[in-house]
Order: C-alpha cells, then structure tokens, then sequence
C-alpha cells in the first residue's frame, strides 16, 4: 500500500434551504481510486467545482467518506484515534497565505506546529531553521509575516508543515493569488521539497504549466478521475482537457498547432527545450 | 471621460515611522476607449492606484483629473464619479448579498436614485453584456459556479454605466476556461460599448491577448508605459521587477538562441504560429532556389 490509497470514495453532502429543509443531495467525490506511493509528485487538475478540492480535503482527515476508505500511511482516517498522527503524515497548504499564518515572527510561525506535537524546544529549533532553509526563507526568520510578499508567506506556510516532519504534503492552489515571481518560488520549493527530501507532493492548480514535472496528473470532473497518466500523456490530449475547461501549457498548445499544420512534431511536448528539438528534426525534413 | 493624474503620490500613515510610499509622484492619461493592463508585483502599487481613480483613496499630494474637474475639488460630485468609474474588485463574488441575481444587479442603479424600471432595464442590458442568461436571473447568486458569481458581480457594476471599468485580478481562482469565458466577455463588452477597460493581472500570456497598453508599476511608480510588444520586448527588465513575458516570447528567444531567423517580439500563439510557419516555407524557398 502507498502512503496514500483512496478506494472507491464517494462523499455526498445534503444541501439544505434556509429553515434547515433538505433539498437534495450532491456528490463531490464520486467513486474515486488512488494510490500514491512514498516519494512521488501527484498533481490533481480539475476545472472549479470537479470535487479537487473535496477530494484533498480527504486526505488529511478534514473531511470523512461517505462510502469507501482512505488510507494514510496505513491508517483508516475514519477512525479518530489516528486523526493527528494523520494530519502529522499528511500537512495541508491552502490557497490564501494570510489565513494561514498566525505567528507575529517568521520562525514562531514555523515552530508553531512541532511546538504543539509537544516537540523538544531544541528540536522545535533545529526543525524551524531546516524548514526555512529547504524553502529558502531562513534569512526571513526575524522578520513580521506582515512584511513579506504572497509567495514568501505562501512559502512560510509551507516551511510550518514540513517543521511537522511531514511525509506527505498536499496544497490546495497554492499560487492562485501570487504574482510570477511568487508562483516560481513557491513551485520551485515544492519540487526541492520531493526532490532532495523526499517529501510526497500533491499538488492541486488551474496553472498547466506548474504540473509538467509531476510523475502522475489526475484530471477530475464531476467528482470522477477522468483522465490520469503521465504529465506527456495528459497534455497530448489538448481537445479533451478542452472540453474539461482545462488548458495545456503555451508551448504543448504552440506544438499542437503546428502539428495541425502539418509539422512532424511528436504530440505532448513538454517545454521549450523539446519543442525547439522537435523544430530542429522538422527542418531536416524540407 | 478621460483620466488624467498628474504627480501623484500616496503615503500611507505619513508622518508615522510605518509611513510608506505606495504611489510615488505617478503621472498618466487615460483617455476615452483604451484597453489597458495594469501589471506589477505584489506590493508595487497597482491597489492603490485603481483606488485614486474613482475617489476610494485621495492622493497625498498631486491632483486627478476626471474629464477636466479635479476630483478634490470642494464641488465636485463623487457619487458621480464613483458611477462613472466602476471598480470590480478581487474575489467580487464575495460582495453579492441579494436573494437572487436580477436583484443583486439592481442594487447600485437604485442607489443611483434611478426609478425601479430604469433599475431593471439597467441591470437586464448588463446580465446581457456579461452573458448571464434569463435562466439564472431569479436565482440564488449563491447557488451558480464561481465563474458565473464573477459575471453577475462585474454586471453589478456595469449596471451603473460606467465609462472606464476598472477589473482588479478578475480571473484569479478560476479555471482556464473560466479565464478565458471572462475575458472574452470583457473584450467583447469593450467592443461593442467603446467603454475604457483597465485589466490588472499578473498573467502576461491574457495580457499580451488583449490589451492594446501597458503600464509596468514597481515601487510605486511607472516604470513602462506602452503597446504590449515594446514592454515585452524588455522582459529581463520585467524580470528584475518580478515579472516575466508571456510563455511563447520565451519559446521564441530559444528558437533565436538556436540560430533561428525569427522575430522577438512576438506575444501570443497566433503570431509565433505565423511566424514559425513563414521562417520554414523561407527555407524551403531557399532550398528550391539552389
């Protein structure tokens, strides 16, 4: 089992009129399988209302199946005794880095949640300044959060789950609000995060081109997996993702234009690097 | 109606030692009927420009000028203003309160002392113009998709006549196609009413789609100011400043690096589509020709 198995979940929530009257019943998450290994970059793309966010929200515990199980690290996240020892393996990241920072200095922030695990001070230390440095805040330590941009709080925010010593993190649009700047700090801490810790990514974004370098894309609609494989095999689908209300990246869409027009370019490339290759082999061919 | 600022600054808490410069002596026009992108980092003043422009903040020192009357003056009307220059903020969906959506759009017209059948005839023109069908008008504002609430808020705006809107991030937290719905809604509003549209944004590749001006903020002041091609053209400059060009000028710079015959200056997928189709039938002539 990875560190992550989701089998057969269905979450359903009853919607309800002001006096409190039941209107209906909708399912966010409808039948959904995944299993995720140790050390892998998941990314989960899905247009607004697929049931993405829904579904991360299992994965950490906030939210319970109605029918199925998810397993974190092994454990059954409908049984209450593993609630922390669940939202300890698995941290969250949301959208907006002002509801999530409470500390009024950078490192208090971070030393906030292995303070609470009941944490050795002088570990909680040791732990804050290994956070910092892995998202490349430490020179930030001292300062108020106040005073930094939206990716360095979002990359605060990030430095306080992993300070938990988390196996697995999972972020919710983490670069929705954030300029380019922002959003290139934030995705490049996350892949230093997977790749030099080891640290199991679930990435959830709008954004086609922060998901190329992930082992395994799912696309959700309507509360289903609709598509998973490859970030290649995901992009090479450019009419499909359309009619998902998704996109692919400027240069997977410009190789699938010039594709159309009959250039031997192979489907799904991946970044300007491959394209330019694949530009190189096509003019071999006049 | 065009805007004109001419050296205007914004300290907040001046005189304080959390004093900070937010605009720093910004001097611009802007006239009738342009589509214009407002880009800049976090933190660069692009908040609290748009907020000067329809009398939310007052300058600290400078004077603004809207059609001729500066807006500071003892006897100039705000409410009006305010009118005439509708502000959709980030996130509007968070500031429909109405039972339904016809309602929700009829609020500001009626604030406007309009009488009820103005209001509506106002608000009906404006549900239209964003492209919110009858279908949804009685319901709950709450119950639609995200990219729906955006189009009634914006049409809660439209609903007053404005003759510059003013989209404060209008995409953010949407799905591609959502982006893309918005934005062709707004270009197409632009068209076909002439109104003046400023879009702030941080994505470069919806900018360069749209927009026929661009002013760069940073540290509180213009740091470019012009067609979209020349601003991208200096991209490691909007690079320093924590920018960046649109993804397909930077596909074009790595065909150039490789020896590549082909222009710079491109911003969208159409032109480098173009212009990568017209280099290869050039060598292909080349090629005939020997």
């Amino acid at each position: 089992m990875g560190i992550i198995k989701v089998k057969d979940l269905i979450f359903e929530y009853i919607r309800r009129d002001e006096e409190g009257n039941v209107e209906g019943i909708t399912t966010a998450v409808d039948d959904v399988n995944l299993d995720i290994n140790q050390g892998d970059f998941v990314s989960i793309l899905g247009h607004n209302g697929s049931g993405k966010s829904t579904l991360a929200k299992h994965l950490n515990a906030i939210l319970y199946p109605t029918e199925g199980t998810v397993w974190v690290d092994g454990k059954d996240t409908k049984n209450d005794e593993y609630l922390w020892d669940i939202r300890q393996t698995a941290g969250m990241v949301f959208q907006n880095p002002d509801n999530q920072i409470i500390g009024q200095v950078v490192e208090e922030d971070v030393g906030f949640g292995p303070e609470n695990m009941g944490v050795p001070t002088a570990e909680i230390w040791a732990r804050v300044e290994e956070s910092l440095k892995a998202v490349g805040m430490y020179e930030f330590r001292k300062y108020s959060p106040n005073k930094l941009s939206g990716g360095q709080k979002q990359r605060v925010s990030i430095a306080g789950v992993i300070a938990m010593h988390p196996k697995c993190i999972i972020l919710d649009e983490p670069t929705a609000m954030l300029d380019p700047k922002g959003r290139r700090e934030v995705i490049r801490a996350v892949r230093a995060l997977n790749d030099v810790e080891k640290i199991t990514v679930i990435l959830i974004t709008h954004y086609m081109e922060e998901v190329i370098y992930s082992d395994r894309v799912y696309v959700m609609d309507k509360g289903k997996v609709a598509l998973q494989g490859t970030p290649r095999e995901i992009f090479s689908q450019v009419e499909r993702l359309r009619e998902l209300r998704l996109d692919v990246p400027q240069v997977t869409l410009l190789a699938h234009e010039l594709r159309k027009e009959g250039f031997p370019i192979p489907a799904g490339i991946l970044t300007k690097e491959e394209f330019a290759d694949a530009l190189d082999e096509s003019i071999k061919e006049i | 109606m065009p805007i004109i600022l001419d050296k205007v600054s914004h300290v907040y808490e001046a005189g304080t030692a959390m004093s900070v410069t937010a605009l720093n002596n910004v001097s611009l026009v802007i006239p009738d009927g342009q589509f214009i992108g407002l880009i800049g980092h976090t933190g660069s003043g692009k908040s609290t420009l748009i907020q000067h422009l329809n009398g939310l903040i007052k300058a600290t020192s400078g004077s603004i000028y809207f059609n001729g009357e500066d807006i500071d003056a003892d006897d100039f009307d705000k409410k009006k203003l305010r009118s005439k220059v509708g502000l959709v903020f980030q996130y509007p969906e968070y500031q429909l309160f109405e039972a339904d959506v016809f309602s929700d759009v009829c609020f500001g017209p009626k604030n406007l002392g309009l009488t009820k059948k103005e209001a509506e005839l106002r608000a009906y023109e404006a549900l239209k113009l964003v492209g919110v069908d009858d279908e949804y008008f009685y319901q709950s504002p709450f119950d639609l998709s995200g990219g729906q609430k955006r189009r009634v808020a914006i049409a809660g705006v439209l609903a007053m006549k404005p003759d510059v809107l003013i989209l404060d991030e209008p995409t953010a937290g949407l799905d591609p196609r959502g982006r893309d719905e918005i934005l062709e809604q707004v270009a197409k509003l632009k068209r076909e009413t002439g109104i003046t549209v400023m879009l702030v944004s941080h994505s470069m590749d919806d900018v360069a789609k749209y927009v026929d001006r661009i002013i760069v903020m940073n540290k509180g002041s213009v740091m470019l100011d012009d067609k979209p091609k020349e601003v991208f053209k200096q991209y490691e400059r909007l690079e320093e400043v924590g920018l960046a060009a649109p993804q397909v000028t930077y596909i074009m710079k790595t065909l150039h690096d490789r020896g590549y015959d082909v222009r710079l200056d491109i911003d969208t997928i159409d032109e480098a589509k173009e212009e990568i189709m017209s280099y290869f039938s050039r060598l292909a002539e080349a090629k005939k020709r020997r």
